[in-house]
């Protein structure tokens, strides 16, 4: 795809995140939906392409009254945002469609009016995994940190010191949900919940929803909003059995979808101003900086605990607090889409100063799922 | 009342013989005629150069511990704290399973351990390949 082509012109989240019992889970994708019109400046009617996961498009679409002539269902767990994003910059750039409106909502937490997820005992998840005691994401997700520690040579408080630095990112965004200062003491000492991660290490569950516009960068010019480019984008998936994975010191998905990005921007790792990789889980950053080419994986760990990622370190990482301390409605890849577009905006709460280029890193259905998107504030 | 049941898989066409194998204490893996290729989990076709023709085989029963969790939340028909494990089998496909004659301590749980293949009767039609450590 051609750099900078298209531009996200409308973004919002929910009009508010965590629990939120009196919001079903559709109302939560209108809510956000329309916070992104306002944001754009336009009406429900100038939509003509629409996408969005768990949820039918149709579903959404019919509830919010539009009509579009171009549609993406793609559900591949928490970065099916990210891979819509690129979906959508492909089809404007075709011509399918001129503006396009991505929404994500999730009543993780209070569970009202959500689509039930089912994994019949009949498909090879249930009958190679299932019957082995797997069953929230907590008791699959963390099943190869213990290998990636052992061949990278990680210790359990770098990846506890992921936890502790991204408090520090959440302390100065109004909306995380959790802000009171941790340390590795405190990660290390919290509730265990599927060994080696502790309650510390696993993501929020949380209510809420968000919503992008994207439409030409042509047209883009014209909206009220700073537009932020799409520079380059990748995308891939591997498999829904963790246990399958080609390795577990590595993800396929992340070094098939991140480099891909790179490429398609034609930037280096040391041109990164501002750094999202999706944390469903502690160790998740790690894996990101290793695939995605930042460094080898064995000094993703170092890297983290000392101090890099951290405010006014080299390298801002998860600057809301990340899935972990900011938000995690389930599919948490929209939030880091959003954190993103704030960034390139220069209205994030924790504003990276003259953050130029933004890497948003999603990870969807365990490891089963990536796509990377790069943004530019800069054409 | 009966104790709540752990998740039982149901066979389909393709993975029946897996299922026949645990029932006759067998570990059941397949093997493509065409590249030799070992994988799993089952199906009519190699992976890895999609060829038609495979054999299925009664593989080794032994592995070692790639990778696990002890899991502390409560799921049906586990105690917690109990380990989900990953086991490589020597001929080179991983599956999960879970470790049983030993403790689920971190400590117990070694990686790369050695590891033999334990069959588990849930009932007439399903048994499950679980592993413990190799004697010897």
């Amino acid at each position: 795809m051609r750099r900078n082509q298209v531009a996200v012109v409308g973004a919002a989240e929910t009009t508010e995140l965590g629990v939120i019992p009196n919001v079903s889970q559709i109302q939560l994708h209108a809510d956000a939906a329309l916070n992104a019109i306002a944001d754009a400046g336009l009406k429900l009617s100038d939509i003509d392409g629409f996408a969005t996961a768990v949820e039918t498009p149709q579903q959404i679409a019919h509830y919010l009254g539009i009509t579009p002539t171009w549609v993406d269902g793609t559900s591949v767990g928490g970065c099916s945002f990210m891979l819509h994003v690129r979906h959508a910059a492909a089809a404007i750039e075709a011509g399918l469609c001129k503006t396009v409106l991505i929404t994500h909502a999730e009543s993780g937490k209070s569970n009202i009016g959500r689509t039930p997820r089912m994994t019949g005992p009949d498909s090879l998840n249930g009958q190679f995994e299932l019957p082995y005691g797997v069953s929230t994401p907590a008791s699959m997700f963390p099943i190869p940190v213990l290998r990636y520690m052992k061949t990278h040579g990680i210790t359990h408080e770098q990846i506890a010191m992921v936890a502790v630095v991204q408090r520090e990112w959440a302390a100065k965004n109004p909306r995380a949900t959790m802000k009171a200062p941790i340390t590795v003491e405190d990660v290390l000492n919290s509730r265990m919940i599927a060994y080696p991660f502790r309650i510390l290490q696993c993501c929020l569950v949380t209510d809420g929803g968000g919503a992008l516009i994207l439409t030409s960068a042509e047209r883009a010019k014209d909206f009220k909003t700073r537009p932020v480019y799409i520079l380059g984008t990748g995308e891939s998936v591997e498999t829904p059995m963790v246990s399958q994975m080609k390795t577990f010191d590595s993800s396929r998905a992340f070094k098939v979808a991140g480099p891909l990005a790179f490429k398609e921007a034609g930037i280096t790792h040391n041109d990164v101003d501002h750094l999202m990789i999706y944390d469903a889980f502690a160790h998740l950053p790690l894996y990101g900086l290793g695939d995605l080419g930042f460094m080898p994986h064995e000094e993703t760990g170092k890297f983290i605990a000392d101090g890099n990622t951290r405010p006014g370190g080299k390298l801002p990482l998860n600057t809301n607090g990340g899935g972990l301390s900011y938000m995690h409605s389930g599919m948490y890849g929209m939030y880091a889409l959003q954190e993103s577009v704030r960034q390139m905006r220069g209205i994030a709460p924790a504003q990276v100063p003259g953050a130029k280029i933004s890497v948003c890193h999603g990870v969807g259905g365990m490891f089963a799922a990536s796509g990377t998107i790069i943004f530019t504030n800069e054409k | 009342m009966a104790e709540p049941a752990r998740a039982r898989p149901k066979p389909t066409p393709e993975t029946q013989h897996f299922w026949d194998g645990t029932q006759a204490g067998e570990l059941r893996l397949q093997r493509c005629d065409a590249c030799a290729n070992v994988y799993f989990p089952p199906r009519p076709f190699c992976p890895s150069c999609a060829s038609r023709k495979v054999s299925v085989f009664k593989a080794s029963g032994k592995g070692k511990l790639y990778s696990y969790v002890i899991h502390h939340r409560p799921v049906p028909g586990f105690t917690p704290p109990y380990a989900i494990a990953v086991v490589e089998l020597d001929e080179g496909p991983r599956m999960m399973s879970n470790i049983v004659d030993c403790p689920q301590t971190p400590e117990a749980l070694e990686l790369d351990m050695k590891l033999e293949v334990a069959f588990e009767k849930l009932d007439d039609k399903i048994t499950l390949p679980l592993f413990r450590p190799a004697k010897g």
